[in-house]
């Protein structure tokens, strides 16, 4: 059997890597597109200070990029290092979308960051402008594919397993692409990542005009930044919809388990706002509830019921019960006897062989399963309710604020010259909450999807490569210790950079220039 | 039919050493000058000339080892399952050195202190030398084959170790490995800088040109006498892969069977022979242009010679012979392998078109007075 071990530090250390991913590149899907709009203005009015804004947050930008890509390695090779039973029973499906990632996406924005930060002298203003959409483009088309793949693992449509290559293989192309949840979570992912990029030249410029510096440089980046952002925040609220849970019992359960939602109640639910869950009870204590808020925000429709967590145990049951029935075929058929009715019995349960492998956890054989391993497979079906219960209400929460302040902001900045200390400081302090709300989203989405990797086909104990203890120990404490190093002097050159302000640009005509005579 | 699963495994082991060689070219003169960094340059100016030599590009010429991998996993998921779980901890260095490569261009010269700039100059040097010798001696233990079996789940056991991993003949891979990316890199810097630098990497190309055909000649000899695989049942090119269903021996000579078969072979270890002579002969006389043509063939030659020696092999397994990969039973199903077709038939033309053209617009020489003008932006 797989060790518990193995795969528990194999978890913390995809969590952790991919999390750490996931600090950057919020910020360059977002700043790139701001860079695009910064310039755009630039090449549109002629006016200079246009063109300074995009070099210095093209300057951030670069800062942040580098630790994008350094990440992002680390995450292309972790699945065959990490993930090799994954990466052999669905490679034939996962590995296209990585593959086209790199051939649309990554080749476009890694040759065109070059000519951004290294054409200004060598290209006409039209074609710098082009290069630097064509960053933005890049890196959006990138976040598409790699959604997609992370979709399918959601809701895995478009595929069948073949019992001859002990894996699952390739159906249908459009399926996979047009996959509802990979759509959904592509527009609310994008979306965060504007609102990161916004909130954090909101804040930065917030605190110039707090500390009087550089005024119409501040005040023209604030308003850009708080027009898009405005927009952006929207649209990770509001646009999406619920196809993405309709499909799997995988996303029913993280959806229920999210609220809570431990009985199918009638549409359309009660939000329960806060309270107590309790994973054993099967209730939540305490529960202050506003009524039909739920059904809104998790279905956003005001007539689907949200499947309770009860009635999906119960179904889960029945199907590790056909699981084993499956797993017991597939052994026939593994072992050279493929007649007829042995695949036809197969066929019979195939859909519920991932309920049967969820057995392994407790037995080798799966045929042999007791009752009271059973018992123990169905509870372990679902995920935790706790963690993701709180997860969810701090990326909510932090929406909220951050909707109300970039209202704020953008009505400030339409009345000319109204600049309140507290707004301007509201900005400024809020630059942690998107960040907070990306990491928290993508705990609930990957936690969500616990016990499976690939919803109701492959258990996530299974996934793991078959490597020591030993061997991710030492990966664990390589990546730990070189990423923190990195975010340490990742966060001293930002904070650097941020002081000097636009100043770092040495055009003689900013802050600190002015005030020491230009000799920066 | 032309598409049929035999001729698309065909093709797709063709693209994969495409990638590879795409990786090589590209890839590969960015590593050499990095590992060239502390030895060319004198002084801070001139070490910013070398890294603004590759500071543009070495970006988008690191996607193509990237893709390789995301290729590798759509069509081989086998090939990248084994290979990449079983040298686990090699992977985690390169990894490691490959880190050090985005941080260092783009950090390194954003700060002017003197300790801050060396130590960066350290981590490029690492971020080029490491992962250089590293693939080659993947390359090398692929050669000798690689300890795994499956179970009749197709769960993966690798039962080598990563000091297995540096035996002498893969050690010998290495060197070619290196030094010939030291060579395309010195052939690359003489091409894009002028006065000292270009002098320093004309010695640099001599030296390493000699010392990668004598490696390569000392490895091709060795390859001769080392155990080489072979399939021994009957092929079956276009059924689903199953490694488990076919027989592999394995006995000294047998990498060198395929040449035995189609002597036309020894078209590829000659002519890397004759491009490496040439690639030398035109660094010394000047043309450094036509030598990095050159040198890029070189290169290319190197790594189809490895190829089509192992041909039909991906990964042959030392312990448990029929476990062995071929491009015949570890590939991705056909559909899969048609889609990818299509995709890189619509994306590798678009993606070669605009490097190109990045390439173009950022043509010329990088002298000391350039960086001396555009000291807070360059790298
Ligand atoms: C929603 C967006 C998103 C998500 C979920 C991921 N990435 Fe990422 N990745 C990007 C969006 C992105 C980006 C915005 O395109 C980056 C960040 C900074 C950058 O340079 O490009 C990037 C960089 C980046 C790179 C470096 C590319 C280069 O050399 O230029 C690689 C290899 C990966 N990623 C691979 C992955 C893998 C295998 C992921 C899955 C686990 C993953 N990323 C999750
Ligand atoms: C950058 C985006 C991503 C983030 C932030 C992220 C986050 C996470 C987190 C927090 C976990 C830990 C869950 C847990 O162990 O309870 C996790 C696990 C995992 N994720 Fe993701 N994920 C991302 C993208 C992906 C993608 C694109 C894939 C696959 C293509 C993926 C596959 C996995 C796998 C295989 C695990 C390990 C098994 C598990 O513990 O769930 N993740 N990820
Ligand atoms: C205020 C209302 C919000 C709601 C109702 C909401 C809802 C959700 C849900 C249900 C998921 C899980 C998706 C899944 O099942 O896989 C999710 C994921 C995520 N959320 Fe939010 N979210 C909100 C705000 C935010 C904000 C403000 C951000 C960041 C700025 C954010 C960033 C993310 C990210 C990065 C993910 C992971 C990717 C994904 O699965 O789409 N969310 N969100």
């Amino acid at each position: 059997m797989i060790s518990e071990s193995i795969v528990d530090l194999s978890r913390w250390q995809f969590a952790a890597t991919s999390l750490y991913h996931f600090l950057f590149v919020p910020l360059t899907l977002g700043l790139s597109f701001l860079l695009a709009i910064m310039e755009s203005t630039y090449v549109m009015t002629g006016k200079e200070i246009y063109k300074d804004m995009t070099q210095f947050w093209g300057k951030l930008f670069g800062i942040n990029f580098a630790l994008g890509v350094t990440t992002g390695l680390t995450m292309e090779f972790q699945f065959g290092m990490n993930w090799s039973y994954f990466s052999h029973y669905v490679g034939d499906i996962f590995g296209a979308p990585l593959a086209i990632e790199g051939l649309m996406a990554f080749f476009l924005e890694a040759t065109f960051v070059g000519l951004f930060f290294f054409g200004w002298d060598k290209l006409r203003k039209g074609q710098h402008l082009l290069v630097t959409w064509l960053v933005a483009l890049g890196t959006n088309l990138s976040a598409l594919w790699i959604l997609v793949a992370n979709g399918w693992m959601q809701n895995p449509v478009g595929a069948d397993f073949n019992y001859e290559t002990m894996r699952m293989e390739l159906s249908s192309f459009g399926s996979l692409l047009f996959n509802p949840a990979a759509q959904v979570k592509f527009v609310h992912t994008v979306a965060a990542g504007y609102t990161t990029a916004s909130a954090f030249v909101l804040g930065i410029s917030a605190f110039y005009m707090l500390k009087g510096r550089d005024a119409a440089f501040a005040q023209r980046s604030y308003t850009i930044a708080a027009g898009f952002g405005l927009a952006a925040i929207l649209s990770v609220i509001v646009l999406g919809d619920e196809s993405g849970y309709t499909d799997g019992e995988v996303q029913k359960a993280k959806l229920a388990a999210i609220e809570a939602e431990w009985h199918t109640e009638p549409a359309p639910a009660a939000f329960t706002a806060i309270g107590i869950p309790d994973q054993d009870a099967m209730e939540t204590h305490y529960a202050v509830q506003i009524p039909w808020v739920l059904g809104l925000i998790g279905t956003r429709s005001i007539d689907t019921p949200i499947t309770g967590l009860t009635e999906i145990l119960e179904k889960n049951r029945q199907r590790i019960r056909n699981g084993m029935k499956a797993y017991s075929s597939l052994q026939t058929l593994r072992a050279g006897q493929r007649d007829e009715a042995t695949v036809a019995e197969f066929n019979l349960n195939k859909a519920d062989l991932g309920y049967g492998l969820l057995l392994k956890r407790y037995t080798d054989k799966v045929v042999d399963a007791t009752e009271e391993q059973i018992e123990l497979a169905t509870k372990y079906s679902i995920p935790r309710v706790v963690p993701l219960f709180w997860t969810f209400r701090v990326m909510v929460a932090c929406g909220f604020i951050m909707l109300g302040i970039f209202v704020l902001a953008v009505i400030a900045s339409s009345i000319r010259k109204c600049r309140q200390n507290w707004l301007l400081r509201a900005s400024l302090y809020m630059m942690p909450l998107p960040w907070i709300a990306c990491e928290s989203g993508w705990f609930v989405a990957e936690f969500g999807r616990q016990p499976w990797t690939i919803a109701e086909i492959l258990p996530t104990f299974l996934s793991a490569s078959s490597l020591t203890e030993l061997d991710l120990y030492i990966s664990l404490a390589s990546y730990i210790s070189l990423y923190t190093i990195f975010l340490v002097i990742e966060m001293f050159l930002m904070l650097k950079f941020i002081k000097q302000g636009p100043s770092s640009l040495h055009k003689g005509r900013y802050h600190f220039e002015i005030a020491k005579g230009a000799s920066l | 039919m032309i598409f049929d699963y035999e001729t698309m495994r065909l093709i797709w082991w063709a693209l994969l050493g495409a990638l590879l060689i795409g990786f090589a070219i590209t890839g590969g003169f960015d590593l050499g000058v990095a590992t060239l960094l502390p030895f060319l340059g004198k002084n801070d100016t001139e070490r910013r000339v070398i890294i603004n030599s590759v500071g543009a590009t070495w970006e988008g010429n690191q996607v193509w080892l990237v893709t390789a991998g995301g290729a590798l996993f759509a069509a081989w998921p086998l090939a990248y399952s084994v290979a990449f779980s079983g040298f686990y901890l090699a992977l985690l260095l390169t990894l490691s050195a490959l880190f050090l490569r985005p941080l260092g261009f783009d950090y390194r010269s954003k700060l002017p202190s003197e300790k801050w700039r060396r130590n960066w100059d350290i981590a490029l040097f690492a971020g080029g030398l490491v992962p250089a010798l590293i693939f080659g001696v993947a390359f090398g233990n692929l050669l000798e084959g690689v300890p795994f079996h499956f179970n009749n789940e197709m769960r993966i056991f690798y039962t080598g170790s990563f000091w297995g991993l540096l035996n002498p003949f893969a050690i010998v891979a290495g060197v070619v490995s290196v030094s010939m990316i030291v060579m395309h890199g010195g052939v690359y810097l003489q091409m894009k800088t002028e006065g000292d630098i270009y002098e320093r990497s004309k010695t640099v190309v001599t030296i390493f040109s000699l010392i990668t055909l004598v490696v390569f000649g000392l490895a091709g000899i060795w390859i001769a006498n080392i155990d080489g695989y072979q399939i021994s049942s009957i092929v079956s090119p276009n059924t689903y892969s199953d490694p488990l269903a076919k027989t592999v021996i394995k006995a000294p000579g047998l990498w060198l069977a395929n040449y035995g078969h189609y002597p036309i072979l020894w078209f590829f270890p000659v002519l890397a022979f004759v491009t490496g002579l040439i690639t030398l002969i035109l660094s010394k006389i000047n043309r450094p242009g036509l030598a990095f043509i050159s040198s890029s063939l070189t290169l290319a030659l190197i790594i189809l010679t490895a190829g089509v020696s192992m041909f039909p092999f991906l990964i042959p397994s030392s312990s448990e012979l029929n476990s062995s990969l071929t491009i015949w039973d570890a590939s991705s199903s056909l559909s899969t392998l048609k889609i990818m077709l299509w995709v890189t038939l619509i994306f590798l033309p678009i993606v070669l078109t605009y490097t190109s053209w990045a390439f173009r617009v950022l043509r010329g020489k990088i002298t000391l007075d350039h960086i001396h003008q555009n000291d807070h932006t360059a790298y």
